[in-house]
C-alpha cells in the first residue's frame, strides 16, 4: 500500500510512453502523450497527500485541521492546463497531416516536401 | 511490415522496462505515501484563510500567491489556440471534401439533451462562482460551460449548433479573458501596488464577496477556458461535419 500510488504512476507512465513507440495512428500516438502526462497527475497528487488529513478547503472546517498539500493541487491544474493545449496542437497538425498525405501512420510518412 | 512492428514492440520492451526501474528508483526517495511535510503546504493551509479570506486554498494559491504564473498559464492556452486556428481555419475555408452526414436520429439524445445542456452549464458555473469557497475555479468551471455547450451539437445536430459556435463570436471573448486577467495587474499598478495585488480587500470568508480581485481574476480564467475550449471545438467540427453552405 505504502508505494501502490507512485507504482501507479510509473505504470502510467510506461505505458504511455510504450504505446508512443509502437502507434501506428497519430491520433493513437496523440491520446499515449495524454496518457504519459496524466501519471504525473498521480505522482504529484500522491506527493501531497496526508494519511488521515482532509481537502485543502476550510468551509465548514475548522482552521488548522490537517489538511493534504495544496501546492501540488495547483500543480496538477497547471498540468492538465498544459496537456489540454499541447492535445489541441497535436491533434490539430494530425489532421494537417492527413489532409496533405492521406494518412495518419507515421511510418507511411516518408521524407519532407515543401 | 508486420514484422517491423512486432521487432519494434519487442525493442521497447526493455527500454520501456529500464524506465520503469529508473523511476521505481526514483520514486523511492520520495517521503512515504501519506507522510508529506511540506513546508509551503503547511504554511499556505494555516495563513491562507486570514491572510485572504478565502476558504479555498488551491484556488487562492492558483489566483493570488502563484498569480502571475497562472497568467501566463492563461496565455498559454490563448497562444495554443490561436495556432490551432492558424492551422485549422486557413484550409477549412479552401474545404472541397463532402460533408459528413449530420443527424441526430435518436429520439432520446434529443429529448434528453437539452435538460443535461442545461444541467452541465449550470454545474459549470456554480463551480466557477464557488471557486473561491468550495473545490472549483474558472479552469474547472470554464471546461464544463464548454462541455455543457456542446452537448447542444450532439443534441441539435451542427447546423443550429454553428449559430452559437460561429467563431466570429467566440473570438472576442477568448481575447477579453486574457485581457481581463492584465487589466487587473495593471489596475494594482496603477494604484500604486504590485502588479496583481488584492485591490478590492479581503472580502467576506466563505462567501461569493470573498477573495476581492481573485474573483475577477476567476471570472476572467473561466471566460478564457469556456471561450478557448468552444473555439477548439468549433474548428475541429468545421473540418470534420461543416454542411457546405454554411462554409465562408
Amino acid at each position: 500500500m505504502n508505494m501502490l500510488a507512485f507504482a501507479v504512476a510509473a505504470w502510467i507512465f510506461c505505458v504511455g510512453v510504450y504505446g508512443a513507440i509502437v502507434s501506428r495512428n497519430l491520433i493513437h500516438l496523440a491520446l499515449c502523450l495524454t496518457v504519459t502526462q496524466s501519471s504525473t497527475y498521480v505522482l504529484l497528487l500522491a506527493i501531497g497527500y496526508k494519511h488521515h488529513a482532509g481537502a485543502p478547503i476550510f468551509k465548514g472546517v475548522k482552521l488548522g485541521t490537517p489538511a493534504v498539500d495544496p501546492v501540488v493541487q495547483s500543480l496538477t491544474l497547471t498540468d492538465i492546463v498544459v496537456s489540454v493545449t499541447v492535445i489541441a496542437l497535436v491533434l490539430a497538425l494530425a489532421l494537417d497531416v492527413h489532409e496533405e498525405s492521406g494518412t495518419i501512420d507515421p511510418d507511411e510518412l516518408t521524407g519532407m516536401s515543401g | 511490415m508486420r514484422d517491423r512492428h512486432v521487432v519494434r514492440g519487442l525493442l521497447a520492451l526493455p527500454a520501456v522496462g529500464g524506465l520503469g526501474a529508473l523511476l521505481a528508483w526514483g520514486f523511492s526517495g520520495l517521503p512515504p505515501f501519506g507522510d508529506f511535510h511540506g513546508f509551503y503546504g503547511q504554511l499556505l493551509n494555516a495563513i491562507v484563510l486570514p491572510q485572504r479570506h478565502t476558504t479555498n486554498v488551491v484556488t487562492a494559491i492558483v489566483f493570488d500567491y502563484r498569480g502571475f504564473d497562472t497568467m501566463g498559464e492563461e496565455f498559454i492556452l490563448f497562444a495554443a489556440v490561436v495556432g490551432v486556428v492558424i492551422l485549422l481555419r486557413e484550409n477549412n475555408a479552401g474545404m472541397t471534401r463532402a460533408a459528413q452526414a449530420d443527424f441526430v436520429r435518436s429520439d432520446a439524445i434529443r429529448f434528453f439533451g437539452v435538460p443535461i445542456l442545461g444541467l452541465v452549464v449550470l454545474v459549470g458555473l456554480w463551480l466557477a462562482a464557488f471557486g473561491l469557497v468550495t473545490p472549483g475555479g474558472g479552469f474547472q468551471g470554464g471546461v464544463a460551460i464548454a462541455s455543457g455547450i456542446v452537448v447542444l451539437y450532439l443534441t441539435v445536430g451542427y447546423r443550429h449548433w454553428h449559430r452559437l459556435g460561429d467563431e466570429r463570436r467566440l473570438d472576442p471573448f477568448e481575447g477579453i479573458g486574457a485581457g481581463a486577467y492584465v487589466a487587473v495587474g495593471i489596475a494594482a499598478l496603477i494604484a500604486g501596488a504590485p502588479f496583481l495585488h488584492n485591490l478590492l480587500g479581503p472580502g467576506t470568508p466563505g462567501t461569493l464577496f470573498s477573495g476581492g480581485s481573485m474573483s475577477i481574476l476567476n471570472w476572467a480564467v473561466a471566460i478564457e477556458v469556456a471561450a478557448a475550449n468552444l473555439v477548439l471545438y468549433t474548428e475541429f467540427l468545421q473540418r470534420l461535419v461543416a454542411p457546405k453552405e454554411l462554409e465562408r
